[in-house]
């Protein structure tokens, strides 16, 4: 019999495929007694050297997908495999203690990763965590038990998993993982945007799934509907095949809109730019036909090293997207670390409360080493293409004054050195604080742009973590009170001459669409896939009809009706 | 036969996992017994886990000893890294 589970859609698509389960093998170890410690050195040998051809295997692999950098974290995995410091220990003990193999390695494997852990710096407290998953790739071996990591995948599966954490994703090969549902998360979890990025179908936030399905089973990910099916039946496959073959020529149709602008039925224009968190994404931004960037997220240049970007590497990665976008739109946010993004080489004290903490614009006035270093990167690169800086979460005016200040003060400097930099430089800021959006009027006078960012709009704005699932009802894009701060700040800054952009999901949403557009929203910036969709859908759409809309919707009571009105229209 | 050589690390963030690995596999290519000191501390060379306990910091003085008959060719590989590594000097 088959059976169906509800879930969150987080990518569209169809895929069916056997289940590859992605989970923590529970490793039992028992110190047991042994009489010939020979024969215990043999298993451990013969673990270490499965181990070891496990990970050259995964290291082949990542070099040629990921790319040398990402790869080189196994290649310090297999270097732990042949440590002689580690090796002679477990041998030591084995041999004098007379305990089986798993228990002195993960004796062994233990002392080193309390070691590490309780070092006082972050780069290397994250150390212990190599070492723990190496560990565990060898007592599995010792425990006959398998040892699952994505990056083992060499067959056509869909994933199942409680949650894909971020080096689970990094190792995932879209040749063979077809889609993936996880347990947990929402539309904006790390698991869900990546999935987006990737153009794989996925289903988040089943709550059971990795309960009810085994390894191997078939299951079908419907990531248009947001729900999985498991055993389907042949008639099932069949449906789901045709629902499948549906998709893709829908898709196919869109392709065609790739090279047009998006344009209303009432012939408006308005830009449909895409959001990026590094260069490579950028193939699938032009093959999606995106007339710009509304985002780019620094942050991840950031991310995944054990120091801070050199000016140079930054203004490398910079100038590459403003030259690649060939002189499109692009608008490139500052840093925004600190709070729940940490980075292992820069101390921040734990907070109770990371989101409303030290993070972002607040942290780089603080730390404006960190911050100057990457206006100086911009401004070098602004003369590759057509740059716009947006700073995120300012709160109040005197964050922006101070920030723009920083930024001319750089600007400064580089042309006296006789450096060329751009005059047209745009610079703006994110609105996502309600503060902002309440003196919207105030800010406009002194901003080129505002770029909503809906995520973190509507988490402030309803005071619920929007990773927090009992109080995920609470996110409500299309709640009133969101609608009527989008409204002030569009009005806000249309009266000064400025333009308004959305980088937040909401902007790619169908039901929003209408909604933003009657507003009179000038940007939308979303994933790269949900760019044709979009614009297929807004070539159907009247703007000024729409606006005739909007009182009526902003007088609502509650989503559900904003929802049946939208949906009427 | 011994060797030994001192350098002062002038990477900013130190010897660090990237590094150290080169450092371990140089080492590792060497049949001398190598190990690097510093700050009184004395590890294995080939050891990447030791090498990192060791938290070596920016502009942390270390001194690398190679016994055994490849002693001096190992040595001179070391130094090769530190400076092809920008590690130090």
């Amino acid at each position: 019999m088959s059976e169906k589970i509800k879930g969150i859609a987080a990518s569209s698509g169809i895929a069916i495929g056997k289940a590859f389960i992605l989970k923590d093998p529970e490793l039992k170890i028992e110190c047991k007694k042994v009489t010939d410690p020979a024969q215990e050195l043999d298993r451990f040998h013969s673990a270490i050297a499965q181990s070891k051809e496990e990970l050259e295997a995964i290291k082949v692999k990542a070099d040629a997908e990921l790319g040398k950098d990402k790869a080189e974290i196994f290649a310090a995995h297999l270097l732990v495999l042949s440590d002689p410091e580690l090796i002679g220990a477990v041998t030591q003990k084995i041999e004098s203690e007379f305990i089986c193999a798993e228990a002195a390695m993960d004796a062994v494997s233990s002392m080193y990763i309390s070691m590490f852990e309780n070092m006082d710096n972050d780069y290397m407290k994250e150390r212990a965590a190599d070492i723990r998953d190496v560990s565990k790739r060898v007592i599995s071996h010792l425990l006959g038990v398998q040892f699952t990591s994505p990056a083992s995948i060499t067959e056509e599966v869909v994933i199942v998993a409680h949650d894909l954490t971020p080096s689970d994703t990094a190792q995932l090969n879209k040749k063979f993982v077809k889609g993936f549902v996880t347990d947990i998360g929402g539309r904006t979890s790390h698991s869900a945007i990546m999935s987006r990025s990737m153009e794989i179908p996925a289903v988040v936030g089943t709550k059971t799934v990795t309960e009810k399905v085994g390894q191997d089973v078939q299951v079908i990910i419907d990531g248009l509907a947001g729900e999985i099916i498991l055993n389907p039946s042949d008639a099932e496959i069949q449906a789901y095949q045709q629902k499948q073959a549906e998709y893709e020529e829908k898709k196919e149709e869109w392709k065609k809109l790739v090279h047009q602008k998006t344009v209303t039925k009432d012939n408006q224009h308005v830009e449909l730019a895409a959001n990026i968190g590094n260069p490579d994404d950028l193939d699938g931004v032009l093959n999606n036909g995106g007339e710009g960037i509304g985002l780019y997220r620094t942050e991840f240049l950031y991310m995944g090293r054990d120091n801070f970007p050199t000016e140079d590497e930054q203004f490398e990665a910079y100038k590459k997207v403003l030259e690649k976008m060939e002189g499109k739109p692009v608008v490139i946010r500052t840093l925004d670390i600190g709070g729940d993004k940490e980075l292992p080489y820069l101390d921040l004290p734990k907070e109770l409360n990371p989101f409303l903490g030290f993070r972002a614009i607040r942290l780089c006035l603080e730390r404006q080493d960190i911050f100057r270093t990457q206006l100086r990167a911009l401004l070098r690169a602004s003369v590759y293409g057509n740059l716009k800086i947006m700073f995120p979460m300012i709160a109040t005016l005197d964050e922006f004054r101070q920030a723009k200040a920083i930024l001319n003060e750089e600007r400064e400097q580089l042309v006296q050195q006789g450096i060329e930099v751009s005059e047209q430089i745009e610079v703006g800021m994110m609105v996502e604080i309600p503060s902002t959006a309440v003196m919207a009027d105030r800010f406009a006078k002194e901003v080129d742009f505002f770029s909503i960012g809906t995520n973190d709009l509507i988490q402030y704005t309803m005071a619920a973590d929007r990773m927090n699932q009992h109080v995920s009802y609470l996110y409500q894009p299309y709640n009133p009170a969101i609608l009527r701060l989008i409204h002030m700040v569009i009005q806000a800054a249309h009266k000064e001459g400025k333009w308004v952009g959305m980088c937040g999901e909401m902007a790619g949403d169908e039901i929003a669409i209408p909604i933003l557009l009657g507003l009179g929203l000038d940007e939308f910036s979303m994933s790269a896939t949900s760019i044709l969709p979009a614009r297929s859908q807004i070539s159907k759409l009247s703007k000024e009809e729409l606006a005739g809309h909007i009182d009526t919707i902003l007088a609502m009571d509650t989503v559900d009706e904003v929802i049946a009105i939208v949906k009427a229209l | 036969m011994m060797a030994e050589k001192t350098f002062t690390v002038t990477s900013d963030s130190g010897i660090h996992a990237r590094p150290a690995t080169t450092l371990v596999n140089k080492a590792s290519q060497f049949g001398s017994d190598i190990t690097i000191e510093c700050n009184g501390k004395q590890a294995n060379l080939k050891s990447i886990m030791g090498v990192m306990a060791m938290g070596i910091q920016k502009g942390a003085e270390v001194k690398i000893t190679a016994e055994g008959s490849d002693a001096e060719e190992a040595l001179k590989a070391i130094e090769d890294v530190f400076k092809s590594e920008g590690l130090g000097e």
